[in-house]
């Protein structure tokens, strides 16, 4: 199978080239991570990150033929050749596939990502119904592994004023959590013209989750919350 | 960069690794307003305890009838009576409490009608001191580990806790009286080195499941902490004791969550048989997992595997109903459509015990504090070391885990690790002077890998090691299998000597980092090899075939190797528990 690379290093590259590579014995039911193992082996400067191997780190994040997806559940068979592996736009990249990743974590750390209890703390669980609970399904998986916001060409315009699908789906975890009570806080804090209302749901983000998350809704309700919390 | 110019920064407590132990530890420092760093080679939220599917035990009787002595009862019975009961006591106690502290933080628990946490049944739970089967595992779906890490993660957001990312941590740092100082840490983005001086160091580096070549384990599980528990001159206690996870996904590794048994769902050989009734006859799939582990390998060994090649069993979900599957295990059922191509909600699993968890670890009591044997104290705490989660050993696992008592154990010793340290620091107000040549020698470890022009390769030797491992110290060992695994684990750490790498970079470095994790990795290896050929007789996961009973006149002690002489000493078993009667050795059927 044939792999074309995107390759930099700065200390030694004046600039990015793409790097061809060949893999033989591929078999079916390989992934695109096992597949990039194997070839740092044989060029051991090659540099990804990695870690679980099974889609739940959000270590491996990379932009396979054009688009974001994590590399330890892509089916090499899925894939169509040469396999143009490329590091997720729009961030500064450290060196090949990877990327330095601290304005998308510093987005996560805007929205405040915790819950908020302002009544005393009982000695037990504080209770939730099933049904609030089903909420928070679709939100809290999020793995952080950045292939939303890299791909959402608001970001691409606005990167340090508009929030990003990842911050915002988070937001949106802790607005629908039934035992958070800072509900107000956080709708005035993304109540501004670029941090919320960039999204011109253009479902990028939605299109790429590689954990079947739906950033564009949790905006959207978001959106909602706010016109409610006006009237 | 010179020696002299390495940069220092000075904090009162260094914690070494942000996985569930780590962050707990973390959170409880910086609320105590202690200047805490937090030292992790990935992103903490990459952390492996985000990989913990089922839950978490505590005896919150939300389900079923339960109490802490209960569980008490059972976390010794599974740890085939190796277990400290002072420390299983304290653990299973704060067991609730750990529980509630999560929920508050945040965890998104699965849910009961009333609004109370949903508690599973796992493996070796039970009623009444033997009697029926409890629901004692509290769950996030089963996605838990997920939960707790990031909700720890956003909680020490909320607390600003100083966090050191991808920076990796090469050794410990001492004073000539043997005080541990801190750590001598690079940063894998820059390459740059840094002293962090500590009045306190925490490892919770995790386990080391990369020792074998089909595991459960995230590649980043090298055993760093203990190796350089090790290199500091500590012992690392019950390492022969690794536990086997019986339902891996057959010939990949990826784990199938205990809590998928826990559901309902059941094991079959080839035959359609449910077989764990014969081994297990009351218990049957939720037998202790060492149990369930020999069942099945005993199934394939005797011919009654599944597949073309008769080598897995099959675990059978498909009878469950389609909503248990979706809002229960829907993690584990992405899993198997990922990797499988198989929804288990119409065909079976293909699953074989593997590689998943290491009991042993650098040697605690259960404040977290580093015990080592000086004269004739067997356990003298090292001053300013402390040590919690997989890579500790305290132990409240001994020679088998029960299923959802990880999770349990990194949140309960990473709390009372730091309330210990909080303790400390009021009373040890300043910096101790570190012993340049210990600094020395962590330089020369690192830059070793500048200059070594080896021929042996880094990837070769760690394959290879993987496979002597899983040939040599698997689920049934023998005298001659465990005495080859010590020659050929010798044979490979002399090769490591020689062994080099090509890329030179300060940027980013992986070929670099998997040098350092493949040394700390053979360190370990060494200490399990060693300690498993010098045990014989069969207790939990270490199951001898020449050896077939459990001894306990001449066995119910600790094992502790040294990397020194690569010596083998031992302590006994704490058996008499904080406040309730002892727990006598009994045997074990399930
Ligand atoms: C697939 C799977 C499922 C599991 N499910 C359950 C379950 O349902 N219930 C349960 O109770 N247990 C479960 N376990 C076990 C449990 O998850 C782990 O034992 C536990 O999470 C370990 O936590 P920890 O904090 O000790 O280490 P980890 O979470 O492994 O964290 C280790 C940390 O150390 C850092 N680190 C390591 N080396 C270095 C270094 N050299 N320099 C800097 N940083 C370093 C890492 O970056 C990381 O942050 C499961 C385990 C696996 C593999
Ligand atoms: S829907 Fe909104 S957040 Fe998602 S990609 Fe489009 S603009 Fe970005
Ligand atoms: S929402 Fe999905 S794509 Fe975005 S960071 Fe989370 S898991 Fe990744
Ligand atoms: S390696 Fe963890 S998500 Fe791919």
């Amino acid at each position: 199978m044939r792999f074309r690379i995107y390759r930099y290093n700065p200390e030694t590259d004046k600039e990015p080239y793409m790097k061809d590579y060949q893999l033989d014995n591929v078999s079916s039911d390989m992934m695109l991570l096992d597949a990039l193992l194997l070839l740092k082996e044989k060029d051991p400067g090659l540099g990804f990150r990695r870690s679980c191997r099974e889609g739940v780190c959000g270590s491996d994040g990379m932009n396979i033929n054009g688009t974001n997806g994590l590399a330890c559940i892509t089916r090499l068979s899925d894939l169509k050749e040469p396999v143009e592996l490329r590091p997720m736009p729009r961030l500064p990249v450290i060196r090949d596939l990877i990327v330095d990743m601290e304005q998308f974590y510093k987005q996560y750390r805007d929205v405040k990502p915790y819950l908020d209890v302002k009544d005393p703390l009982p000695e037990v669980e504080l209770k939730q119904t099933p049904e609030e609970r089903d909420q928070l399904d679709g939100l809290y998986e999020c793995i952080m592994c950045g292939c939303c916001t890299t791909a959402c060409p608001s970001f691409w315009w606005n990167p340090d004023k508009f929030l990003g699908p990842a911050a915002l789906l988070q937001a949106a975890r802790f607005l629908g959590d039934s035992r958070d009570q800072a509900t107000d806080e956080r709708l005035q804090a993304l109540d501004d013209p670029f941090k919320l209302f960039r999204c011109h749901t253009i479902m990028n983000c939605v299109q790429v989750c590689p954990k079947g998350l739906n950033p564009t809704k949790a905006i959207g309700d978001i959106k909602k919350m706010m016109v409610k919390k006006s009237l | 960069m010179n020696i002299e110019d390495i940069p220092r920064r000075r904090f009162d407590a260094l914690i070494i690794g942000a996985g569930g132990g780590g962050l707990r530890a973390a959170l409880q420092l910086a609320e105590a307003d202690a200047s805490v760093a937090v030292v992790s080679k990935v992103f903490p939220t990459r952390s492996h305890t985000v990989a913990a599917q089922g839950g978490m035990n505590a005896a919150l009787a939300n389900v079923l009838p339960d109490n802490w002595h209960w569980h008490m009862f059972d976390t010794v019975k599974g740890s085939d009576y190796l277990g400290d009961q002072d420390a299983i006591e304290y653990m299973c106690r704060a067991a609730p409490k750990a529980v509630y502290e999560m929920e508050h933080f945040g965890v998104p628990f699965s849910r009961l009608d009333n609004g109370k946490i949903y508690q599973r049944p796992f493996g070796g739970q039970s009623q009444n001191f033997g009697g029926e089967q409890a629901a004692r595992t509290c769950a996030a779906a089963d996605r838990t580990g997920h939960a707790i890490l990031h909700s720890l993660y956003q909680q020490n957001i909320r607390a600003k806790t100083h966090f050191f990312d991808e920076y990796f941590a090469v050794d410990l740092l001492k004073d000539e009286q043997g005080n541990i100082l801190g750590a001598y840490v690079f940063d894998i983005h820059s390459g740059e080195e840094l002293i962090i001086e500590a009045k306190t160091t925490l490892l919770a580096t995790g386990g080391a499941g990369q020792l074998f070549r089909t595991t459960t384990n995230a590649l980043i599980n090298t055993g760093d902490g203990m190796g350089m528990a090790l290199r500091a001159g500590m012992p690392l206690q019950d390492m022969e004791f690794f536990q086997f996870h019986p339902t891996g996904i057959a010939g990949r590794g990826m784990l199938i969550t205990e809590g998928a048994r826990g559901e309902g769902g059941y094991l079959v050989n080839a035959k359609g048989e449910r077989f764990m009734e014969r081994y297990a006859p009351s218990a049957k799939d939720l037998a202790s997992r060492d149990v369930v582990s020999r069942s099945i390998y005993t199934e394939v060994k005797e011919g009654r595997g599944c597949g073309p090649e008769k080598d897995h069993v099959l675990l059978k979900l498909d009878h469950l109903p389609e909503d248990v599957l979706q809002s229960r295990l829907p993690g584990i059922r992405q899993t198997c459509i990922t990797f499988l191509g198989i929804d288990p909600a119409d065909q079976p699993i293909p699953v074989y015990p593997t590689a998943h968890y290491t009991m042993g670890g650098v040697p605690t009591n259960r404040h977290g504090q580093v015990v080592i044997p000086v004269k004739d104290t067997p356990e003298e705490p090292v001053t300013g070391l402390y040590a919690a989660g997989e890579c500790a050993c305290v132990s409240v696992h001994g020679a088998n885990r029960l299923g959802g008592n990880s999770l349990l154990d990194i949140l309960v010793f990473g709390r009372s690790a730091a309330n210990h340290i909080i303790e400390y620091l009021k009373e040890n107000r300043f910096h101790k002077v570190i012993d340049e040549k210990v600094i020395k020698q962590a330089y020369n470890r690192l830059h070793r890998w500048d200059t070594n022009s080896g021929d042996e390769s880094v990837d070769d030797i760690r394959h290879e090691l993987q496979k002597v491992m899983e040939e040599n110290c698997g689920v049934f060992r023998t005298q001659d299998v465990l005495n080859n695994g010590v020659e050929e684990v010798s044979k490979l750490a002399e090769r490591l000597k020689n062994a080099s790498i090509t890329d030179q970079s300060e940027l980013f470095n992986t070929a670099r980092v998997e040098a350092l994790e493949l040394e700390n990795l053979m360190d370990v290896a060494l200490a399990t090899v060693y300690s498993a050929a010098a045990r014989t007789e069969s207790r939990g996961a270490h199951s001898r075939v020449d050896f077939t009973e459990r001894d306990d006149k001449g066995w119910m002690r600790h094992t502790l190797y040294t990397s020194e002489e690569r010596k083998l000493d031992y302590k006994p078993v704490r058996t008499k528990p904080m406040s309730v009667d002892s727990f006598p050795p009994k045997p074990r059927v399930y």
